[in-house]
């Protein structure tokens, strides 16, 4: 997988595609009324039978067309609480998922590691992790003195039992015989935790925050819009990239709502290459599979 | 001993006699005991390859872990060097450097480079520093002939590559005896001959006593002094054949008559066992 050579050719074939759909998204997006052509009157006609009274498909019509939102991204861009959204966003992001991580690895290896704590620890873990962080946002607004907490607490959940889960799994799929290798050439408990426990959850970890992290966006876009946005700075988008997309859907500005989409898309695609590349470099010995 | 005449010549190794006295294996999951070794007696000199063949399942790696300490014996006794590893009283032997293990389907740590895997020992026994280790460590594998994988990780080297390297970590312990549990099972037949010499020219610079479980009698009487064909289970010996092939052997052995006489000798109580273990429909155990 890792390791492979610059291909033009798939940059060709990735290039090629988005181009494409960005001109059939313009394309749809621009061609609101196609429906009212008259080589298509039949067709409408049929729509209006089955109850349809609009003129066009509500389809890709109410979009807003990349070149419009290309526009409103233009000033957007110049905005400092634009940037201050992102600004935002990031540190809820990474603040719950590095909180996750200190507070989920150490868990989750004492979880794999001693059957007391198994037994102790993961019934009410179990019972906890099927529910969804964001039902936790009522709850953790009052709770957490300020506003801020409480979201950082919500996106700190979404990647937390994800890093649990996989650490349990990992330490626990470790072959025997790394152990016994390990025992019989001598080591003691703490080597073995350090040199063969650390190293083999060593993957599982890193798959683990890379999903944990996926889910720590999807999540913390979904609490701000909730929460309202949490300390507010300079008027419109103060509030981290979920406040900024809300507050332009009620503002009617529906370039906006898109150029926030795509800022959200823009920034979990860095951090998980960000942690992808991190993760390679942990584990070097996973590059030659 | 009976098996000092098949002793190699040079230095006799001095260390390593295993003595394995009516040991008795019963698992018992859940209240149905099923015996896996049977009042079993084997005694293995200081600096002898001793062959373990028997078919799949029959029991001899409870033998092996007994002996490394990875499991209990029911009742029986197990020396090494007249002391005591495990007994009726003390079940559990306790995992040492001075028996090391190479496994069936190699124990490399895959996140250490080659070399790392060849110093941990020491390292861990504390008996020498890591720059030490490694030095020793770059020796011995320009000795085994691994010159230009040792900044590699196992994962990029092919299996063979990585048994031999397996077997020069174990010797990196100074063990008294090397327990090998099918070490060559996956290789192919040609990797397979080229791997056995190689041990052979380990074993003849370090006279270490091997006990090697195969399941391959045409392995077990090219390498070994002794080979102890065992029953499907329960495992005890069923025929204790001494290989008077002399040492130093090389691959023209194959084809000599007297090591085809053996394998004649030898060939059916291997299958008769083999027959009863597929009747009996053992699975891998």
């Amino acid at each position: 997988m890792a390791g492979r050579k610059f291909d033009s050719k798939a940059l060709a074939k990735g290039v090629f595609s988005i181009v494409v759909f960005l001109v059939l998204w313009e394309i749809g997006s621009r061609s609101k009324t196609w429906i009212t052509a008259e080589s298509l009157s039949g067709f409408r006609d049929a729509l209006g039978a089955m109850g349809f009274s609009k003129k066009y498909l509500p389809w890709i019509g109410a979009i807003p067309a990349p070149s419009e939102v290309v526009l409103a991204w233009g000033t957007v861009l110049f905005d400092p609480g634009y940037w201050h959204s992102w600004m935002m966003s990031g540190m809820r992001v990474g603040g719950g998922f590095f909180a996750a991580m200190l507070v989920g690895i150490p868990f989750g290896l004492a979880l794999a590691v001693s059957r007391t704590t198994y037994g102790i620890g993961f019934p009410v873990f179990e019972l906890l992790r099927p529910i969804p962080p964001l039902a936790w946002v009522p709850a953790s607004i009052i709770f957490w003195p300020t506003q801020e907490l409480s979201i950082a607490f919500v996106t700190f959940l979404g990647a937390f039992y994800t890093i649990v889960i996989n650490v349990v799994g990992g330490a626990r799929s470790i072959d025997v015989r790394f152990f016994q290798a390990a025992q019989s050439m001598g080591s003691s408990k703490a080597d073995i935790f350090r040199r063969v426990i650390l190293p083999g959850t060593l993957p599982s970890i890193v798959v683990g925050s890379a999903v944990g992290m996926g889910i720590t966006w999807e999540v913390v876009v979904a609490a701000e819009m909730i929460s309202g946005g949490g300390s507010q700075v300079g008027g419109t988008s103060g509030g981290g990239l979920g406040f900024f997309i809300w507050n332009s859907y009620v503002g009617g500005s529906y370039e906006q709502i898109v150029v926030g989409m795509i800022s959200i898309g823009i920034a979990g695609f860095i951090s998980s290459e960000l942690l992808r590349h991190f993760g390679k470099y942990l584990t070097p010995w996973l590059r030659l599979r | 001993m009976a098996a000092a005449t098949a002793m190699p010549q040079g230095a006799a190794a001095t260390r390593g006699a295993i003595r394995i006295e009516d040991v008795v294996k019963i698992y018992d999951p859940e209240g149905a005991a099923v015996m896996a070794v049977d009042h079993c007696s084997l005694d293995i000199a200081a600096g002898e390859i001793c062959m373990i063949v028997g078919p799949s399942g029959c029991g001899k790696t409870t033998l092996l872990n007994a002996i490394a300490g990875f499991h209990e014996i029911t009742s029986g006794r197990i020396t090494l060097d007249g002391e005591v590893l495990c007994s009726t009283e003390k079940p559990r032997s306790t995992p040492g450097s001075d028996r090391v293990v190479v496994f069936q389907n190699g124990a490399l740590f895959p996140w250490k480079s080659n070399l790392d895997n060849v110093a941990f020992g020491p390292v861990m026994q504390g008996k020498l520093s890591k720059t030490e280790a490694r030095e020793k460590a770059l020796s011995m594998m320009a000795d085994a002939g691994l010159n230009g994988v040792e900044h590699n990780f196992p994962g990029e080297v092919s299996s063979g590559v990585r048994r031999r390297i397996e077997i020069v970590r174990a010797l990196m312990n100074d063990p008294k005896v090397l327990l090998l549990d099918e070490p060559y099972r996956a290789l192919d037949s040609l990797t397979k001959s080229v791997m056995h010499e190689a041990l052979l020219e380990i074993y003849y610079r370090n006279k270490v006593t091997i006990f090697f479980i195969t399941h391959d009698l045409e392995e077990a009487i090219f390498l070994g002094h002794k080979v102890a064909i065992m029953t499907s289970r329960p495992c005890k010996p069923k025929k204790i054949l001494t290989v008077d092939i002399p040492h130093p052997r090389d691959y023209g052995v194959l084809t000599s008559k007297r090591f085809r006489e053996l394998i004649e000798e030898t060939n059916e109580a291997v299958h008769e066992e083999a027959v009863k273990a597929f009747q009996s429909g053992e699975k891998e155990g």
